[in-house]
């Protein structure tokens, strides 16, 4: 007797009405109903057992996918002319129709014009059939190259983030050790045994990694990184192809995602536009890699993303440089992040977007911090658009209408209202005239929308001209965001490093003004503005493993001047005041990251957000959401301490030239 | 108690052992003789005179068929032959006059077609005539399709259709309450008992009841017959059964159970307490139960041993003796100076072995007491080719890496890349220097893996022009401009499912969809021979160790036995009831293991040309075959992605390797036989443990006698290492002489 219960085995008949629509068609008009019954109770018997013998057929072609040339070779088997002509390589498109109270399924056919296919190009050759020969073991051990699987697959590095202390499976075993024993050259069945007591041990105690790269590996990411921020492009895009294919990747990633993040970090404050832009490339790649499992390193990542989509200054011209391109990208790359990672337990989308609207519903937050949060909001979709947007139009209108024809402003806000009002206009113009019917009037668009009102009803036009062919309609989940609480006006703090509050997540310097032009100007400034001496940041120590469930953003937007400090290496104690609203305001205890950014005549901003620990989420935000809150702190460097015992210790160095602009990050590894 | 089932002697109970009875004679020293060489004499089938001995009444019956069927098919010659020998007189013939039936032994010693016509009758069973393959005798009855209506007729007794599942609960209830030690040696008989009367409801047109019947208790078969119950959900309706194998199958071989005797009474005591007539006439003519003493087995040594589309093998059928040692290694007779020309150094390797040409065989001097004797199947004489090879071997042999645990081999991919799913067959040469690839666009394509490249043997014209008294003739008559790295052989018009290099390189076979084995030059590049005598698809064939011969094997369920030089097959081994899906030679050429779709292994003696083996404990179709290099042990794997290990001496099963998640296409034993690998649709490599697994069970209290064994659960000590290819199913594995591991797959994006 069989324990277990299968699926019942069902005898399934075609509908009799599909042999009276056969019958129709050959001509049978008014067939009985047991003529019908009968037909389809054999034409189902002989359908099946030419399904079955068509199975064998498949499994000697060694397949798994049944083919139309089994089918056919199957109806040989029966001494059955085979149907000629189905060629489907993948699903056969049935089209469905009802009518006169009858369903249908039906394989359209299109007719083809005989001269069409005369006159089309030739396709190309398929190419012939090839040997290739490659080490799959050597030894018993699997060399990780591109032509084997990646030693660890997605699933698994999941697993290993999420579960590190589930048990590993006898079977994933075998592979794991392989793959492990690549770095440190287990080859005898000693050094495997060993090898599994103390991986075993290691993991009781702690899901520690210790990621050591084999020399190839450290070669292997010196000739990428360099690759990536140098000068040459064909190195670049090589090295982006293989960060974006490669399958053995995953144990440099804490590397890369540390030397995105600190890269971001450093040039962000160096105005350093085309290593961000590198940077982001990086990113990218590292997204398009299918092979990784990067939830782990979120936390490195998006802020670097953040920081390349609001920071107040990207460039160190802001004028001729065109910043805006970046923004857009890390804007998009934002976008895919949220759509790939975003889950209801880390909320990555609801708290990037929330983050954007506080921002910009701020008064004074800058243009570029503006555009960035704009940018950023209308990636995430029609959705967001709609409800975020569109409805802030106005608002947005008024403030640019001010810039355009108000007293005279600075140039460089000119350029920033002109930018936020191209991006406005072509991003709210395909959903307004989805919300809105045809009658497209420009009084009343004014009256709805203030001051964009009528460019925006040219757009919305144009953009119905163009609605037939821009079909592109992401479907997203709704997002009900609730308006970020008015009480997050921030005091000017009586404080003694920090002078001037901005509620804007990066404060703009406001004496950035000129026009932008070139999208990249990566060499040592020579603008007027008084360049800020570079800074470079050493990262003590960075273990990366955090776990996946905390997030921790870091902004930081700098605008370092020349004081007179010199190098000073301080830690903060982890229990350190995380948030300062008002006075009297929450204070958090915990987990916070807060990079300072240089001491500046001004200001010292931290912009920190953090995700409380279940502890102290009651005196923050409730549902462990995050805060975010621009905070100063005295301290010139922070000790993050995460709710895992990883610390990030920052310490800020100002060289001995001033003139030593392109630094690249250094990952002390 | 073993009387039982010949108890009520049905026509079906002499049939059914028909095939191998056919067999049997097959083997007569003419036979012999005929394999030797005279081509002539095929002894194919002497399955006439199979029928023509036993002076029973049912074979009196089959001969008049035969007779009709020759007639009627104008083979006179035949014909008269047949009834010459069988000495019949006209006047039955007018009885049977309406027979127009197939029947299996149709060959008889006449003229070459006649083989073709056997297979078309024995495969066809969807054929019009829709004969048996086990060759069902012919009653006289005027019917249009006797064979299938004889086969059926036993299903017309009437009993009260609605009553079948009040039956079939009581049994139930009945065996759900036994003792547990009982409970799973009766637990078998629910299956055939299903199969069987849903059948009879189904033949007795009760469809509606045959419907309910299906319904209610088809869940609760073991979940290895699913295949099986899906086909017979669909069958509905009395016509259906015509013509539908699986019926057949099930109907003309009984089912085979083992239950111990303890259990078996319990069981008839219950029946005829009961007067549960219905059930236990099913059991009486449907069932074999083959009745042993002494403990009931468990559950788990049932199901290891379960899942054949026709039950156990039975007890008997794995007694025969069977010569599976390794036969003597033939001397080189190569004088040493002329070795030490060809062979530097040979280190007087061959010398041990005395020279002596006329020894070879004849005495009993070799170690191996289970091996055959030397000429027990006539083996072709060396060439100075294949002796320069066997000193190749030895030599490599030497540098063998020795494998094991701690040694794993490397192994190799070649990846056929572009091939669009096209890629059915693979093979390599025996020194792992070419590769054959058979694919479904009906090409076959072979590549040189070495430096050297593929020539082909110049134009007859050119080769005029050589000397041929030169010392280098054989480099001079090849072409260099035709050197590739690979050549394309065209010739048959389906999906290549299998291939197979001879072992002296000099040949390739090849089978494909459109029925026929093609044999190929790789000197030329041309094909030399299409052998044609399946008419169906043929799934595998393979070159014997030694060439010359080889087995091939397809959907008309038959292997048969060729020689190269013969375009009829030598033997044809028939006895499954399914597709044969996997061929193999024993490495002492005395043996051809076939595996089935019908979840059986059958071992077949190539002399004889009986069925000397079968195994059971499949749950799917078997894919892949191999042997040990000593002969002793055969692993199989199916498509239920397990592996199965044989005893082949003691016909029991010794191992089962858990750990592929699907079919296992390629197996194969390092040249030490140490570690097994196998290559499976799943993407994966493994190696396993042989020696351990093999170990395990010497050391362990055999219990050859009854054939009980229990596997010990074991698969994951036995894995050595599981290796992970890119989307590329491996559908073949190959060890070099140096132990070194190659596999091949298609990459599948």
């Amino acid at each position: 007797m069989a324990e277990e219960k299968r699926q019942k085995l069902i005898n399934t008949l075609l509908p009799t009405e599909s042999m009276k629509v056969i019958g129709e068609s050959i001509g049978l008009s008014q067939m009985q109903e047991e003529t019908c019954q009968v037909l389809s109770e054999e034409a189902s018997y002989r359908i099946k057992e030419i399904a079955q013998d068509a199975l064998k057929f498949m499994h000697h072609g060694k397949r798994r996918k049944l083919m139309t040339s089994d089918i056919d070779y199957a109806l040989k088997l029966k001494n059955v002319e085979p149907l000629y002509g189905f060629h489907a390589q993948e699903f056969i498109p049935f089209r469905f129709a009802s009518g006169g109270g009858r369903e249908l399924y039906f394989y359209e056919e299109k007719e083809l014009e005989l001269s069409d296919i005369i006159n089309t190009p030739l396709p190309r050759v398929p190419l012939d059939v090839s040997l290739k020969a490659h080490w799959l073991s050597i030894e018993g051990i699997q060399p990780a190259i591109p032509e084997n699987p990646p030693p660890a697959s997605k699933e698994q590095q999941k697993t290993e983030s999420t579960e590190p202390l589930k048990a590993v499976k006898p079977g994933q075993e075998e592979v794991q050790m392989h793959s492990k024993g690549q770095g440190t050259a287990v080859t005898d069945a000693k050094g495997k045994d060993q090898k599994k007591l103390i991986e075993g041990s290691a993991m009781k105690l702690k899901p520690r990694s210790t990621h050591e790269l084999s020399v190839e590996q450290q070669l292997y990411y010196k000739e990428i990184t360099e690759a990536c921020v140098g000068s040459c492009e064909a190195k670049r895009a090589e090295a982006l192809q293989s960060i974006a294919t490669d399958p053995g990747l995953y144990q440099m990633l804490p590397r890369f995602s540390t030397f995105i993040s600190e890269g971001v970090r450093v040039n962000v404050v160096q105005n350093n536009l085309a290593l961000l832009i590198y940077l982001m490339r990086m990113v990218k790649a590292l997204m398009d890699n299918p092979t990784l499992y990067l939830e782990k390193y979120l936390h490195e990542l998006i802020p670097a993303v953040v920081t390349c989509i609001v920071s107040r200054q990207l460039c160190l011209r802001p004028d001729v440089d065109n910043h805006w391109a970046l923004r857009d990208f890390a804007a998009r790359l934002m976008a895919q992040t949220c759509k790939t990672f975003s889950t209801t337990t880390n909320n990555i989308q609801s708290r990037i977007t929330k983050t954007f609207t506080k921002s910009w519903l701020d008064e004074k937050t800058q243009w570029t911090t503006r555009y960035g949060c704009i940018a950023g909001l209308a990636e995430l979709g029609p959705d967001v658009i709609k409800t975020l947007i569109i409805p802030r139009l106005q608002i947005e209108g008024a403030r640019i209408k001010a810039v355009h024809e108000g007293p005279v402003v600075s140039n460089i806000d000119k350029i920033g209202a002109d930018h936020v009002q191209s991006l406005l206009l072509k991003h709210c113009a395909p959903v307004i005239a989805k919300l809105r019917s045809p009658p497209d009037n420009q009084e009343q668009y004014r009256a709805d929308y203030g001051y964009l009102g009528p460019m925006l009803c040219t757009h919305v036009v144009k953009a119905r001209s163009q609605a037939a062919i821009q079909a592109q309609q992401v479907n997203r989940t709704t997002l009900t965001i609730t308006q970020p609480r008015p009480t997050l006006t921030l005091s000017q703090g009586g404080q003694p490093s920090s002078t001037s509050r901005t509620p804007s997540i990066i404060k703009m310097p406001n004496s950035i003004t000129l026009p932008m032009q070139t999208l990249v100007s990566a060499r040592p400034s020579t603008s007027t503005q008084p360049s800020p001496p570079p800074t470079k940041f050493i990262v003590m120590s960075s273990s990366s493993g955090s776990s996946s469930s905390q997030q921790v953003i870091t902004l930081s937007s700098a605008q370092s001047a020349p004081t007179s400090t010199s190098p000073v290496t301080t830690t903060v104690p982890s229990l350190q005041p995380l948030v300062k609203l008002e006075p009297g305001g929450s204070q958090g205890t915990g987990n916070a990251v807060t990079v300072g950014s240089g001491v500046s005549r001004t200001v010292q901003k931290y912009i920190v957000v953090s995700l409380p620990s279940a502890a102290d989420s009651k005196s923050q935000n409730t549902m462990g959401q995050h805060q975010l809150s621009p905070s100063s702190s005295a301290a010139l460097e922070a000790n993050a301490v995460g709710s895992l015992n990883n610390a990030v210790t920052v310490k800020l160095e100002r060289p001995e030239s001033p003139s030593n602009g392109n630094q690249s990050p250094q990952p002390s590894h | 108690m073993a009387a039982i089932p010949d108890g009520p002697v049905k026509s079906e109970t002499e049939l059914e052992v028909k095939p191998d009875s056919v067999n049997d004679v097959a083997g007569n020293p003419n036979a012999v003789q005929g394999i030797g060489g005279t081509p002539k004499t095929s002894p194919s089938v002497a399955a006439t005179a199979a029928s023509v001995t036993p002076p029973d009444i049912t074979d009196r019956q089959t001969l008049l068929a035969v007779l009709q069927f020759l007639k009627k098919n104008k083979l006179l010659e035949s014909e008269e032959t047949l009834r010459k020998e069988s000495g019949l007189c006209f006047d039955n013939e007018e009885q049977s006059g309406s027979v127009d039936g197939g029947s299996v032994c149709a060959t008889g010693d006449a003229e070459g077609s006649d083989a073709t016509l056997l297979s078309r009758v024995s495969g066809a069973t969807s054929a019009p005539t829709a004969a048996a393959v086990t060759g069902v005798p012919v009653p006289a009855k005027g019917d249009d399709q006797p064979d299938v209506s004889v086969v059926l007729s036993a299903y017309s007794q009437q009993g009260d259709p609605a009553l079948y599942q009040v039956y079939y609960s009581g049994l139930k209830r009945f065996i759900e309450s036994v003792l547990d030690c009982h409970r799973a040696e009766l637990s078998q008989v629910f299956y055939p008992l299903f199969v069987h009367m849903y059948l009879e409801l189904v033949y007795n047109q009760h469809e509606t009841e045959a419907k309910d019947f299906f319904d209610k208790f088809h869940g609760d078969q073991e979940c290895y017959y699913q295949d099986d119950l899906r086909v017979l959900s669909g069958l509905t309706k009395k016509e259906h059964m015509k013509g539908n194998e699986t019926l057949l199958d099930f109907r003309t071989s009984k089912f085979v159970l083992r239950i111990s005797r303890d259990s078996y009474q319990l069981l008839k005591r219950h029946l005829q307490e009961r007067q549960n007539n219905q059930i236990w006439n099913i059991i009486q003519e449907h069932l074999y139960i083959d009745i042993f003493d002494g403990m009931p087995r468990s559950k788990s040594q049932i199901d290891s041993m379960s899942g054949s589309l026709a039950g156990e093998a039975r007890r008997e059928a794995n007694k025969a003796k069977v010569f599976y040692g390794l036969l003597k290694e033939p001397e080189i007779e190569v004088p040493l100076d002329d070795e030490d020309e060809e062979a530097d150094n040979e280190e007087g390797k061959p010398k041990k072995k005395k020279p002596k040409k006329d020894s070879m065989g004849s005495k009993s001097k070799k170690q191996d007491p289970n091996a055959p004797q030397q000429n027990r199947i006539p083996l072709p004489e060396l060439k100075d080719s294949d002796k320069l090879d066997k000193i190749m071997n030895m030599k490599e042999a030497t540098k063998r890496i020795r494998l094991g645990p701690d040694s794993l081999p490397s192994i190799c991919f070649y990846t056929f890349l572009n091939a669009y799913q096209g890629l059915t067959a693979v093979d390599f040469t025996d020194d792992s220097s070419l590769i054959a690839g058979g694919f479904a666009d009906s090409t076959v394509r072979i590549w040189s893996v070495t430096p050297k490249k593929l020539r082909g043997v110049k134009s007859a014209a050119d080769l005029n022009l050589i000397d041929k008294e030169s010392d280098d003739v054989l480099e001079r008559i090849m072409d260099e401009k035709t050197a590739s790295e690979s050549k394309i052989l065209y010739g048959h018009s389906g999906p290549v499912y299998g291939t197979s290099f001879s072992p002296d390189r000099n040949y390739l076979l090849s089978c494909s969809e459109d029925g026929t084995i093609r044999l190929w030059s790789l000197q030329t590049f041309t094909c030399l021979v299409g052998y044609k005598g399946h008419n169906y698809p043929v799934w595998d064939t393979q070159f014997s160790p030694y060439g010359y011969y080889f087995v091939s094997g397809g959907h008309d369920r038959v292997a048969r036995l060729w020689a190269t030089d013969h375009y009829q097959p030598l033997r044809m081994f028939s006895g499954h009831l399914a597709d044969i899906t996997s061929t193999r030679f024993h490495p002492n050429c005395n043996y051809v293991v076939t595996g089935s779709a019908d979840r059986t292994i059958r071992l077949w003696d190539v002399l004889t040309g009986n069925c000397v083996r079968i195994f059971t404990g499949h749950k799917g179709p078997i894919h892949s075959l191999t042997f040990s290099p000593n002969g002793k042990f055969l692993a199989s794997g199916a498509t239920d992605g397990r592996i199965l290990l044989w005893d082949i001496g003691h016909g029991v099963m010794v191992g089962e390797l858990k750990g592929h998640t699907d079919t296992i296409y390629a197996l194969k034993f390092s040249r030490d036989g140490e570690i097994l690998a196998s290559g499976s649709m799943d993407n994966t490599v493994k190696l396993w443990d042989a020696t351990k697994a093999f170990d395990d069970i010497e050391t362990d209290d055999f219990t050859a006698a009854t054939g009980h064994i229990t596997l010990p659960e074991n698969s994951q000590e036995l894995l050595l290492g599981t290796y992970v290819t890119k989307s590329t199913a491996v559908v073949h594995v190959h060890f070099t002489r140096r132990n070194l591991l190659l596999a091949a797959g298609s990459y599948n994006p």
